[in-house]
């Protein structure tokens, strides 16, 4: 397994050499929504009883980066891999399918968790934000992280240009996490969007994860977990088998 | 019967519709120097690929040292150091962190001394710390020469390693995989330019549209093409009788004669004698490679 450890290492140095722009832009671009969004919805938003707007906010921006920089992680260092050709210094050594995927997966995990912990900590001070169970807390964000990492590692195979991989993140991931109730409780809602919110995965994922903050979601946080885990085995396992087929690798 | 270093039987692959491999049977023994050869689109690098797993045959098998490529690819991978033909590079490391990384990701750790050994070599080790993107296209181009050693494998696979290198670099380069054969390393490269597979190879192959067309020692491909060239520049023109044997016409005034054997030469010497036709230059050449190259493309 030494080979995936070194793989992981250069996928971790890969966004860690730019970490500005990977980890502090993103960190940044979390503190400007919720200086907005707080100014300008604060006291017409209504969200959990007893909750306060801002700090209803803090949770969800901060499982959004995680979510956004697990799929850019993976699926651009890939995608730029192959553009660039130097994905051949990772197909000719003896990597196994797994390793070169659990690699790509925990580095591009690890930059979600990075950029998490980093927007939770430069929010945090403008509202008090309690913690009813870490363990929901982490559990989600491993996942949900771990979700959108095998999805970046999906797109990432399938992009061969840059603007494909931007059309996934503009029209796929964007969306799915801006209209996943990040900004808002989705019982605020028409039941119609309701339902609808209902059928986007990355719902679960933020409602999960601020279950664990303040003990209190929109959907129960065990059926979130279900899900989550279940999005999470399913992409795994079209990723490991896209890259035991070489898709888009080996010609 | 030893394992051979590389061994392949009866590799096709196809692109859609085109048949880059139509079957290809090659044996290179450990330790050889062996030449892939052929023009543009021949599947010399399709070949390379499959060995290297970079692309999957559609059909035959491929072994490296005794492992097949598919079956037992990390043995075969282990075993098999390869320099891609495209410059790539990844810009985000230094030159010592890239040799470092793919040295890691063969299992090998702690490798700093035999690091610095092809850094050395490859007279890079004052650019050790240096960003890739730093780097000219000819230290590119070493840097990857040393991606394919980190390794240690027996056999190594150079394609068009010396592509848009400067003649210095060239015969730097060259020393250092003369010296790798010579350690017991089996070297397989394919190139353009011909007279250094002709100098460097103890044996060639040669590639026509995914097949391979001629198959030898060097010096008996050579032999193929015998007889030899005349190379005259005449006051006056060419008698008649001598145009049938014209090989070439150049713009500097000279002409090349193909001659069956040396013994020829008497005779065109006797024709521009009678012919009073006065020779202001002669020159007599040998066939090379690339005559034999041309010849062997033009029949197949």
């Amino acid at each position: 397994m030494s080979g995936f450890r070194t793989l992981f290492y250069k996928e971790w140095l890969r966004f860690w050499k730019v970490s500005v722009q990977t980890v502090l832009a993103p960190v940044l671009t979390a503190l400007l929504y919720l200086l907005v969004f707080a100014h300008a919805l604060r006291d017409r938003m209504e969200v959990f009883p007893g909750v306060d707007y801002v700090a209803f906010l803090v949770p969800g921006l901060a499982m959004m980066s995680v979510l956004q920089n697990a799929f850019a992680n993976s699926s651009s260092s890939l995608m730029q891999s192959k553009m660039t050709g130097n994905i051949v210094f990772v197909l000719l050594p003896p990597l196994s399918h797994l390793e070169f995927f659990l690699a790509y997966l925990l580095a591009a995990v690890a930059r979600g968790m990075v950029v998490g912990a980093g927007v939770l900590a430069a929010t945090v001070w403008y509202a008090g934000v309690p913690v009813a169970n870490a363990v929901w807390v982490l559990a989600f964000a491993l996942l949900g992280s771990g979700v959108m990492a095998a999805l970046g590692i999906v797109a990432g195979m399938q992009s061969d240009k840059i603007d494909q991989l931007a059309a996934f993140t503009n029209f796929i991931i964007l969306p799915l996490t801006f209209l996943s109730g990040v900004f808002y409780s989705i019982r605020t809602l028409p039941s119609f969007w309701q339902s609808v919110s209902h059928l986007n995965p990355v719902f679960y994922m933020i409602d999960g994860f601020r279950y664990g903050f303040f003990g209190v979601s929109d959907t129960s946080p065990w059926l979130s977990l279900l899900i989550v885990a279940g999005s999470f085995a399913a992409l795994s396992l079209l990723g490991i088998q896209l890259l035991k087929a070489g898709y888009k690798l080996r010609h | 019967m030893t394992a051979a270093a590389i061994e392949t039987r009866g590799i096709t692959k196809r692109y859609g519709s085109v048949q880059a491999l139509a079957g290809v049977d090659l044996r290179v023994e450990p330790g050889e120097f062996f030449g892939l050869l052929g023009p543009n689109g021949a599947g010399k690098t399709t070949l390379i690929s499959v060995l290297s797993g970079l692309a999957r045959a559609s059909g035959g098998e491929a072994r490296v040292m005794g492992h097949d490529v598919l079956r037992d690819y990390r043995k075969a991978r282990r075993a098999l150091g390869v320099v891609p033909q495209e410059l790539v590079f990844d810009p985000f490391f230094t030159v010592r962190e890239t040799l470092e990384i793919q040295a890691g990701y063969f299992g090998l750790r702690n490798q700093r001394a035999w690091i610095d050994e092809v850094l050395e070599h490859l007279d890079l080790t004052a650019k050790a710390d240096t960003n890739m993107r730093a780097l000219s296209g000819g230290m590119k181009r070493r840097v990857l020469v040393g991606q394919a050693l980190v390794h240690k494998p027996p056999v190594i696979i150079l394609d068009e390693p010396t592509a848009g290198v400067d003649v210095e670099l060239r015969q730097a380069l060259w020393s250092f995989i003369r010296r790798l054969n010579r350690d017991g390393h089996t070297i397989v490269l394919t190139t353009h330019y011909l007279e250094e597979a002709e100098a460097l190879c103890g044996r060639i192959a040669m590639l026509k549209q995914g097949r391979i067309v001629a198959l030898d020692r060097t010096d008996r491909l050579l032999k193929l093409h015998s007889g030899c060239y005349v190379k005259l520049r005449l006051d006056g023109g060419l008698p008649d009788s001598l145009q049938a044997l014209v090989a070439e016409r150049r713009d500097d005034g000279t002409v090349r004669l193909g001659l069956p054997d040396y013994g020829g030469l008497e005779n065109v010497l006797r024709i521009l004698r009678e012919d009073g036709v006065h020779i202001q230059e002669l020159e007599v050449m040998q066939p090379d490679l690339e005559e034999v190259f041309v010849q062997i493309m033009r029949s197949s």
